[in-house]
């Protein structure tokens, strides 16, 4: 679950979601059109089946989807990726839909979902209205699944265009290989050497936003500023592999 | 060492003087010497980042009599049979050739706070600008009535790894049908706070094996533990029966052992036993006390820097060092370590010395594929080593959550290893 106090709110119009408190900051944002969204949805079809039937495709079908843990039906191959973001406790909620669908790898760095990314929150929240249609009890929201808005994990373009000091990056990365190597092995632990300084950011600030969800990454991604990021990506992308 | 060395107690902040002009060198030749006396998780990290940061501009020895360091992080495992010996050790042989290392081989036995040299057991003299001492733990003498360091054969501690550990590993495997193993849990501060736990979680997988019918008793002095409801939930889920802990309420802080007779005491009722593992009270490793940084028991250092409140040339890693909220932990001596030798060669090259920040995660096995975990941050304040924030596993998690812990923590095992011999 995304930690953070979630509120709950509905209207008689529909589908009205969430305040979602992450810090001092709250929003409440329309979760959005379900008929645009189902429009939207040729985006996925091909790779993707959703309603009475649907079977696993090049992805997996997403009926059901809101409240199930990532990577978790049956009989599809999930990436390593997805696999181990499932295990660090990713399941399916607004927010974690709207960071995965505006740019997978926000998420799930590896995943084979092969999908550049809708940057436009307003259809985000479209397409996850049609999506919500095909969980349980889609109209009696209280008692279903409770879902949240999307808290503006959207990174602002200031924070990819940082240029970080890969000497700073080098002195605060003797905080990460306790854990990570810098040989870009993974004997259990993920690599972050040679990364594309623009995926490393946005994994880091996803951690940072506690839209991915490991604690270790949580604690450590939480007490780093934009510019120590930026001078972490530096650093680990320029080591070799 | 005599009482007279005591001459900077008090601490000034001198760290930031010493970042625009390197020292006058003291021993005339031009480059200055870092001596580290451990090569354990704190001095092998400590060595290591100095020479490979400093890139020839420090003169690095270390002093550690082992050739090889056996971790006590996951010795654990080994007596779980999740890892063999050889897993656990680890030689200084990068350290030498990779980095530059000078790595000697004998015990410290003196430190010239004066003259700043130390004194080798072989005789020799080494003489340093800046002195790390990274020596981790000895025991409390006369803290478990009835056990002194002679009867560690008998009762091993296991609490330095190596020997003691393969030794309590074979006694639990000798251990008769049905038989008792015992533990004396140490009082607070020590080494690894969940360590004892997890040597009993392990301890019981093995046993469930092949020891089934067999019991546990665990004589503890503290009321509450480290992660005490993830592994009293573990217990019971995994061991039902098997594990009986005696906390201070029924006498676990009232313990007299016997190990020629190989029996325990607990408020007067006395238990015949077939192994007793005696984990006694901790005080730093002796060196603090010789070279006269320890207040009796830890060393007091600040936060910054890990430089000891009695000495500005002298800095303290590890389990050794008191300095606040962190753990003692090989996580916490290897996070302190870095922040450490960044400091030194601040103030002895003149290179940029950025603020001090510390983190920690210690991972435990409960049973095979169910691993938790506790972390924290933590940042520098005048007064001590302050935690900021914190997590820990829950109870009642799914199996794939716990099952990813294990994993992760061998990753982990991997990466800091290599983080601290290279
Ligand atoms: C059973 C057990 C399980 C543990 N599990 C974990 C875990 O999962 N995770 C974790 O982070 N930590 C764990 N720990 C804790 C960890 O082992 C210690 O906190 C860590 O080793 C402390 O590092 P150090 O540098 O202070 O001391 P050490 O690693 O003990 O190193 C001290 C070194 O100094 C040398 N030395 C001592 N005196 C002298 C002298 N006079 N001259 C020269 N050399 C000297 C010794 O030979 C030794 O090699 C565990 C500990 C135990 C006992
Ligand atoms: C090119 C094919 C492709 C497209 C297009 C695509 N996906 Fe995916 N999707 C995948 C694959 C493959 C996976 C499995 C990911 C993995 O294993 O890492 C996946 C996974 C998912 C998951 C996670 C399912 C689970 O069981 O955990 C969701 C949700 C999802 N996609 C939604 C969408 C939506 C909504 C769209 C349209 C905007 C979309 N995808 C477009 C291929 C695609
Ligand atoms: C205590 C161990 C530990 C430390 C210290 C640590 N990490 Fe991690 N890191 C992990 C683990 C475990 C994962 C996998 C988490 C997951 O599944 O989401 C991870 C994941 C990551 C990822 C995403 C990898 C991927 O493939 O998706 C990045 C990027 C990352 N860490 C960067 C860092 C940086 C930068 C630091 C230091 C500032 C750091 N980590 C410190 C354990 C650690």
């Amino acid at each position: 679950m995304v930690s953070g106090l979630r509120l709950f709110l509905m209207t008689a119009t529909g589908i009205w979601f969430g305040l979602f408190l992450l810090g001092q900051a709250a929003f409440a944002v329309d979760l959005g059109d379900k008929e645009k969204g189902r429009k939207l949805f040729k985006l996925c079809k091909h790779c993707h089946q959703i309603g009475q039937g649907a079977k696993n495709r090049i992805g997996p079908h997403l009926n059901l989807l809101f409240g199930r843990k990532a990577a978790s039906i049956d009989g599809f191959r999930y990436s390593k990726g997805i696999k181990r973001a499932a295990a660090g406790g990713l399941e399916w909620h607004a927010d974690t839909l709207s960071a995965y669908l505006e740019n997978p790898k926000n998420l799930v760095s590896g995943t084979r979902m092969n999908f550049v990314g809708m940057k436009d929150l307003d259809q985000r929240m479209d397409l996850i209205a049609y999506l919500r249609l095909f969980s349980d009890n889609p109209a009696d929201i209280p008692e279903a699944d409770p879902t949240v808005s999307d808290a503006g994990h959207d990174l602002d373009p200031a924070i990819l265009a940082l240029k970080g000091d890969p000497d700073y990056g080098d002195y605060l990365s003797g905080e990460c290989t306790a854990c990570h190597q810098t040989s870009g092995q993974d004997d259990g632990v993920p690599s972050i050497v040679a990364w594309p300084e623009d995926d490393f950011v946005r994994a880091m600030h996803a951690y940072k936003k506690q839209v991915r969800q490991h604690p270790v990454m949580q604690m450590i991604a939480g007490r780093l500023s934009d510019d120590e990021i930026a001078s972490l990506a530096a650093f680990f992308a320029n080591i070799k592999e | 060492m005599g009482l007279d060395r005591r001459v900077f107690m008090g601490g000034a902040a001198v760290a930031a003087s010493s970042l625009a002009m390197p020292y006058g060198f003291a021993k005339g030749n031009g480059t200055p010497k870092v001596v580290v006396i451990g090569g354990g998780a704190g001095g092998a990290t400590a060595a290591r980042y100095l020479a490979k940061d400093s890139k020839g501009a420090l003169d690095v020895t270390l002093i550690e009599p082992s050739r090889s360091y056996y971790t006590c992080f996951f010795s654990n495992l080994y007596l779980g049979g999740f890892k063999n010996l050889d897993d656990l050790a680890h030689s200084y042989g990068t350290l030498a050739s990779g980095y530059g290392v000078n790595v000697v081989h004998d015990w410290a036995v003196g430190v010239d706070r004066d003259k700043k040299y130390v004194r080798l057991a072989g005789g020799a003299r080494v003489p340093y600008d800046k002195l790390i001492l990274s020596p981790g733990i000895d025991f409390v003498e006369g803290s478990v009535a009835g056990w002194d360091i002679l009867a560690q054969n008998k009762m091993p501690h296991a609490y330095k790894a190596g020997s003691q550990t393969e030794l309590l590993k074979a006694q639990v495997m000798a251990m008769p049908a049905g038989g008792v193993f015992a533990m004396v849990a140490p009082p607070n501060p020590f080494r690894c706070p969940p360590g004892p736990y997890e040597r009993i979680s392990m301890v019981a997988y093995l046993l469930k094996t092949h020891n089934p019918t067999a019991k546990i008793l665990v004589a503890d002095p503290k009321p509450k533990f480290s992660k005490m409801a993830l592994f009293q939930e573990g217990w019971g889920t995994h061991y039902d029966g098997m594990i009986d802990w005696i906390g201070p309420d029924f006498g676990g802080d009232n313990v007299v052992v016997n190990p020629d007779e190989m029996t325990l005491s607990i408020d007067g009722e006395v238990t015949k036993v077939d192994v007793c593992n005696v984990i006694p009270a901790m005080k730093a490793g002796r060196i603090a006390e010789v070279a006269d940084v320890s207040d009796g028991r830890w060393a007091p250092v600040h936060a910054r820097d890990m430089s000891s409140k009695a000495d500005k040339d002298i800095h303290v890693l590890g389990d050794a060092a008191l300095q606040g909220d962190m753990p003692k932990s090989g996580f916490a001596a290897n996070s302190q370590a870095k922040v450490c030798a960044n400091a030194i060669r601040g103030a002895l090259t003149g290179s940029k010395i950025f603020p001090a920040k510390f983190s920690n995660t210690c991972w435990s096995l409960i049973d095979d594929d169910d691993g938790v975990k506790v972390g924290a941050s933590y940042k520098a304040t005048d007064e001590k080593i302050a935690k900021v924030s914190g997590f820990i596993s829950k109870t009642g998690e799914d199996a794939a959550t716990r099952a990813n812990n294990y994993k992760e923590s061998e990753g982990w095992y991997a990466g800091i290893t290599k983080d601290m011999f290279g």
